[in-house]
């Protein structure tokens, strides 16, 4: 079994040297309201520079005079264009600052940090995605990349759980998926309402609607804490392995490097180890979930 | 390199010339104690103290510290902040040299940390070896602290009437030259040196009942040890041994804006692993949530964590957590009680 000592930490981005915390000025091209609590930020570098990012991977945005928080990225690279995408949930100080802003205002960047997701491992596999809630932002990312690189994987499986149906995010692209005959989207909420007609139950409730091939299955899932101990026994039931099934982990990185203990989940750093892991990386670490 | 020695007559002298050039900082007396403080006189240095509440660290990584300023008002401009000032740091323990020797390979490992490394670039450290414990916390010869090889510019040896001085550095080596009017050592300096350096060793106690080497393996074997709960239960969380301690280097990010509500600055600042919220996340989970567990995480850290990604250990015996805990909770004991319960199988 790989032990957490043994978990590499991502290679150096490249950063200005010594200005690690000193933040590009990122202006804001677009907000999009998505749902009640969450809006997409398309935001664009200085010098038409390009973020570079890998799906999975997390940038720090900063209102000044407010405060700074990690946010994970929510455009695949595939479709950067030269700007990048953020999902944010108004939830604390920096978030809702951020919902306050308006298209041609400036925020602070710095990133991309940490290690995304190992895309090209998955190549020829069949892809299941279980992201829960705001969990879909980061995962859509890579889902999108999968999508444009379509015939470079297997089947793409699609399982997303939401609590109700108005907190379902980017619900465009849901269609999308839903209209795709090469993506199999299942959709459950926790409680309908009077237009819902789909599956109601929590996320693992989809599970039994879908049988995979485990040896040639990767399953990705995002979500809260909460959700990741019971998404992974069903990706157990499914006898999918622990090296094939991959979460993102939530921190309040303060650096992004390695250095504020934040984000520490014994003795690895998830900031630069993380965000993104295989289950079989951190089974051992106790405050992992 | 041979034995160099300043008169003590002539150390102030020394001081003296630096303070031109230097923002000289050494050990003073401050409320019925010592505290590392700014100087304005020679005189005011007493570098036989026996330790001070804060350690030296606070002229590298400061309790709070600007790392930009900004003023939205013109499309967010950002000024950096500015260059630090040169600085000598006189009277440093061979116990805080080693912990700055992981804070220099904390900032500069991976991605290097300009606001650490311009501080400590411009800053100087004049180290002193002790001669004898200062007090019943310190585990230093334990810790394998109680000496220093490097990390140092010069280094001072107390032999009575002169120091003995190290040269650890270039730096060391032209301010010597520059500043100070330094002898050869002779022969009976060399006697003097060997006669005070083993006369010191023998009144410095092993406090730790197994070798610090084992220590890393001892508190990985140690995770599901009761004493965590206990540990948790007498805890107050008050945070008061993670801001005393030398190697400690967790830090919050912060803005401070004006009254203007235009301009502000982004500040770095001291935080604790034995603060309730610093590992909750928005929404409000806490995924180290009981005092047990931030407790168990610190002394992982200082034993275990950090060497794995440092190669030093967070822990270099200088005591000063045990004196500042109000519960007393103290390294010596902590690790002792994990070794006992190891050596009895685990059983308690």
């Amino acid at each position: 079994m790989m032990t957490a000592a043994t978990i590499a930490p991502v290679a150096e981005q490249p950063l200005m040297e010594d200005q690690l915390f000193i933040p590009e000025l990122a202006r804001i091209v677009k907000i999009e309201p998505i749902a009640a609590l969450e809006k997409v930020f398309t935001l664009e570098l200085p010098r038409g520079r390009s973020l570079e990012h890998r799906p999975g991977q997390f940038v720090e945005v900063s209102v000044f005079g407010v405060g700074e928080a990690p946010i994970s990225i929510s455009s695949s690279p595939s479709r950067s264009n030269g700007n990048f995408e953020l999902c944010v949930r108004r939830v604390g100080d920096v978030t809702s600052a951020l919902h306050n802003l308006k298209p041609g205002d400036r925020v602070g960047i710095r990133g991309p940090f940490g290690r995304g997701f190992p895309i090209e491992s998955f190549r020829g596999k069949d892809i299941l995605f279980a992201p829960g809630g705001l969990g879909l932002a980061p995962a859509r990312s890579l889902i999108n990349q999968v999508l444009d690189e379509r015939a470079l994987f297997g089947r793409v499986i699609i399982l997303y759980g939401a609590r109700t149906p108005a907190e379902l995010l980017f619900k465009d692209e849901l269609q999308q998926w839903a209209e795709r005959s090469d993506v199999e989207l299942l959709l459950s909420v926790d409680r309908g309402d009077e237009t819902w007609t789909g599956n109601v139950g929590v996320i693992t409730t989809l599970f039994r609607h879908i049988s995979v091939y485990p040896r040639n299955t990767v399953a990705i899932t995002v979500g809260p804490p909460v959700m990741y101990r019971f998404v992974l026994m069903e990706l157990f039931g499914k006898g999918i392995s622990e090296g094939n099934i991959y979460l993102s982990l939530e921190r309040r990185m303060k650096c992004g490097v390695g250095k504020c203990g934040h984000c520490q989940i014994n003795n690895i750093y998830a900031c630069q180890s993380g965000p993104v892991f295989s289950y079989r990386e951190i089974k051992g670490l106790e405050e992992a979930l | 390199m041979s034995l160099n020695t300043i008169q003590k007559q002539a150390f102030s002298g020394f001081v003296e010339q630096l303070m031109p050039h230097y923002r000289v900082v050494g050990p003073v007396v401050s409320n019925g104690g010592y505290a590392f403080e700014e100087i304005s006189n020679p005189a005011e240095l007493r570098l036989d103290y026996p330790t001070t509440i804060l350690p030296p660290k606070k002229y590298l990584l400061p309790p709070q510290e600007v790392l930009f300023r900004f003023d939205r008002s013109n499309g967010a401009e950002i000024t950096p902040p500015p260059q630090p000032r040169p600085t000598v740091i006189f009277g440093v323990h061979t116990c805080d040299v080693h912990a700055i020797q992981l804070l220099d390979h904390v900032f500069s490992n991976g991605h290097s940390e300009g606001n650490y490394l311009d501080r400590r670039s411009r800053s100087l450290i004049v180290s002193i070896e002790c001669l004898s414990p200062c007090d019943e916390h310190s585990f230093c010869k334990s810790m394998g602290t109680l000496t220093a090889d490097e990390g140092y510019d010069l280094h001072l040896t107390d032999l009575g009437d002169a120091y003995a001085v190290d040269v650890g550095t270039d730096a060391g080596e032209e301010l010597l030259k520059n500043y100070a009017s330094v002898s050869q050592g002779q022969p009976e300096d060399m006697q003097r040196l060997n006669a005070v350096l083993s006369e010191k060793w023998p009144r410095f106690p092993y406090r730790l009942n197994f070798d610090v080497s084992e220590l890393p393996s001892l508190l990985e074997m140690s995770m599901k040890s009761p004493l965590w709960e206990e540990l948790g239960q007498r805890c107050l969380s008050c945070a008061s041994c993670t801001n005393v301690c030398p190697t400690c280097f967790c830090f919050d990010v912060r803005d401070e804006v004006e009254l203007d509500l235009r301009r502000g600055q982004r500040v770095r600042a001291w935080d604790s692993c034995q603060l309730d919220e610093f590992a909750t996340v928005a929404g409000g989970h806490n995924f180290r949530k009981s005092r047990a567990l931030r407790q168990r995480h610190r002394f992982l850290r200082k034993g275990k964590y950090i060497l794995d990604a440092h190669k030093h250990l967070g822990c270099v015996g200088c005591g000063r957590c045990a004196r500042a805990c109000l519960v007393d909770i103290t390294p010596v004991g902590v690790f002792n009680e994990l070794y006992r319960q190891q050596e009895i199988g685990g059983r308690t």
